[in-house]
């Protein structure tokens, strides 16, 4: 049976309309619901699914943030993890720590737990970087399948959900990195009695200048702004008026 | 109107036609009877303003939430021109106490919305008719679902709420704790008052754990009594059902046409279970218990559902059934039946009513809530359809409302009377308790500008 690792992200809630910070160098996070990265779901879903599966003994989840990083690991641990660890930073995981930073903190982290199987989301949707995955695999010198909509451990096959369509790639040997896609599984809602037990659950902390010297990130964020306004539209009265605008007005058809 | 909205942020109007005729028709067959303007406040306060305003001048308001209304609710029928109130900005989930199991949400937001945000804590909010109705809605319409046999109905949902009053005022009913026995009991008050007391502008609702083992089954029957009688033996067992559906043969294959991703059901009456349990020995302790009870009607194998996301596909194509049966005949509109009797007459009634469908050849479904004694038969009616089928439809209503009323049922148990079954009200109740009713409108409203016309008459 596997050790699999789970990163989890915190990022702000899918359903917040998200606004810029009146200096224009960031999101504003000022009382902003934050919720799990949907995609992180999914991720630490999986891990569940393989150990009731009986195909994993254990889950460690892992995140990287401040204080409230916290409340994200004990979700993941009332969705089933059976420990956590926390790394603590000051730096804002939305622009400041990058998926290099990212990638060499949770390759430290694999250098002492020795997972079997690393699962994260394919992407954060505050950053929409999708390359931590990737880069955490290279650190740690390990096969990397990403976007997975299948795992098959047994078999040592991904199915990948591509532009395309899917396709079937083999894997040659544990341990590797695997990172979760929309349609891999639909994540559980945790029931009180797990979220009770949750907060019993192991969670260590560590400071992540402890883990790695350095973090800077090979991208300087130099400004955020909103995309322009859309300009009113107009309302028109029949076909023929729309099919006139568009043909001499608009000039697409 | 337009002087009013310019003086308030946030408080915006309409006089699309589009919108117009939208806010004017629920989802019933009645057709849209749309008002003069949709105005959409943006808090409490703003909603006290309109109505204070509308009382000055002689305005109807009809409160308006997600427009799911099955019998005609949002008609415009007053002769005065008349506004559409539209809650939709008071949609924002407030506060939650995990501890107390409440949440505060303004009555705009809809039920599948609250439970999206309550994701991750643990509890969610239990009543589910089949449509995501807003809060407001099902409040004013004592709204109930699926759920109801064990949780409750709307009516034990509601803790306290914001109403703004036909004169402009701020009520607020109930109270935060979990019981009061202090003054009247104005939620009762409010509960079912379908718009024509005051304008609910804010709720605080009582939550519930996630069931932390739940299991799924169907099972069919030779009859739908034989299905009726099972379900009284498994509630004098005590066995706690949370959910136990039954459907006849047109509603499966209905179902069966419409739920694409759902396998197919036998096409026989059935009733549709859940349980749910703190373990998973409570879980069998209940599962064994009503199988044996089911069995003892002649009740097929239980067939269950394999995990979480086959149970929840079963019971979204439940709810999908009323869209399904009016999918029967393409472009109709679906005449809904919403009949309530003491679980004794259930058998009996259900029975006689599916046969009648039978007999006059009319298209429709049958199925409901069997734990509460409700169910629903769905008609579906064209607009070209004719006359003679028509007054088939409305002969066999007439011969359900009898059939239930002399059983001592009600004419509605969940959908609210609005404008399509106020001659049935006054078949149910007497003319003294519809004077009370009465008494209490006149009071209220004096000048009955809240969604007039609508529950029952305004003269005797």
């Amino acid at each position: 049976m596997s050790r699999v690792m789970v990163g989890v992200k915190r990022v702000v809630d899918y359903a917040v309309k998200v606004r810029v910070a009146s200096d224009k160098k960031a999101v504003d996070l000022a009382n902003v619901k934050m919720s799990m990265n949907p995609f992180c779901e999914i991720a630490v879903e999986e891990a569940v699914r393989l150990k009731e599966a009986k195909k994993a003994s254990e889950i460690i989840a892992v995140s990287i943030g401040p204080k409230q990083a916290q409340e994200t690991l004990r979700t993941a641990l009332a969705m089933g993890c059976d420990r956590a660890i926390h790394i603590t930073t000051d730096l804002r995981t939305d622009q400041e720590l990058g998926p290099k930073g990212v990638a060499k903190l949770l390759a430290a982290v694999a250098e002492k737990e020795s997972p079997d199987v690393v699962i994260v989301g394919k992407q954060a949707i505050d950053g929409d970087m999708g390359c931590t995955g990737s880069m955490l695999a290279a650190y740690m010198d390990v096969p990397q399948c990403t976007f997975a909509a299948k795992i098959d451990l047994d078999a040592k096959t991904v199915e990948r959900e591509t532009d395309a369509g899917t396709e079937v790639v083999s894997f040659p040997s544990l341990p590797a990195v695997f990172t979760a896609d929309l349609r891999l599984n639909e994540p559980r809602y945790a029931t009180l009695p797990n979220i009770m037990k949750a907060k019993k659950k192991k969670m260590d902390t560590i400071a992540a200048a402890d883990l790695v010297a350095d973090l800077t990130d090979g991208n300087t964020v130099l400004e955020v702004f909103e995309p322009a306004p859309r300009a009113a539209g107009v309302l028109v009265d029949d076909v023929d008026a729309l099919v006139d605008k568009l043909k001499n007005e608009a000039a697409v058809i | 109107m337009l002087s009013l909205a310019s003086s308030l942020p946030g408080f915006t109007t309409s006089s699309n036609p589009s919108l117009l005729q939208q806010h004017g028709k629920g989802e019933s067959h009645h057709p849209s009877a749309p008002p003069c303007l949709v105005c959409s406040p943006a808090d409490t306060s703003q909603v006290q303003a309109l109505v204070r305003l509308c009382g000055e001048h002689g305005v109807p308001v009809v409160p308006h939430g997600a427009g799911t209304s099955l019998e005609g609710h949002l008609s415009h029928l007053d002769p005065r021109p008349s506004i559409s109130l539209s809650l939709n900005n008071l949609a924002a989930l407030a506060s939650l106490s995990v501890p107390s199991r409440t949440a505060t949400a303004g009555a705009g937001l809809t039920r599948l919305s609250l439970n999206e945000q309550l994701r991750g804590t643990g509890l969610h909010f239990s009543v589910d008719p089949g449509a995501d109705a807003s809060l407001g809605g099902m409040a004013a319409c004592a709204a109930s679902g699926t759920s109801a046999v064990r949780y409750g109905t709307m009516r034990d949902a509601v803790r306290a709420m914001t109403v703004v009053t036909a004169g402009g005022e701020q009520v607020n009913t109930g109270s935060l704790a979990s019981k009061s026995a202090a003054g009247y009991d104005l939620n009762a008050l409010y509960m079912g008052s379908e718009g024509t007391l005051g304008v609910i502008t804010e709720l605080t609702l009582n939550l519930h754990p996630l069931p932390s083992h739940v299991s799924s089954a169907v099972t069919v029957f030779p009859s739908l009594s034989a299905a009726s009688k099972s379900v009284v033996d498994m509630l004098l067992l005590g066995v706690p059902l949370a959910k136990v559906e039954i459907l006849d043969r047109s509603a499966i294959r209905a179902f069966n046409a419409y739920a694409a991703n759902v396998p197919d059901l036998r096409e026989a009456p059935t009733l549709f279970l859940e349980f749910h349990g703190i373990s998973e020995e409570e879980l069998a302790a209940q599962v064994a218990m009503a199988k044996d009870a089911c069995e003892g009607h002649g009740s097929s194998e239980f067939e269950f559902a394999a995990g979480e996301r086959e149970r929840r596909e079963l019971w979204a194509a439940r709810h999908g059934t009323y869209y399904a049966s009016v999918r029967l005949r393409p472009g109709a509109g679906g005449v809904v039946t919403d009949a309530c009797v003491p679980l004794e007459h259930l058998a009996e009634v259900i029975e006689e009513t599916a046969a009648d469908i039978e007999r006059e050849q009319i298209v429709g479904t049958v199925f409901g809530h069997a734990g509460d004694g409700n169910f629903h038969c769905i008609l579906p009616v064209r607009e070209d359809d004719p006359a003679d089928y028509l007054a088939k439809i409305e002969a066999f209503n007439g011969r359900l409302i009898e059939r239930t009323l002399a059983k001592g049922g009600t004419c509605s148990g969940e959908h609210g009377v609005g404008s399509g079954k106020m001659l049935y009200l006054k078949q149910q109740y007497n003319a003294p308790t519809v004077g009370v009713m009465r008494a209490v409108k006149k009071a209220l409203d004096p000048k009955n500008i809240m969604n007039p016309g609508k529950i029952f008459s305004w003269d005797e």
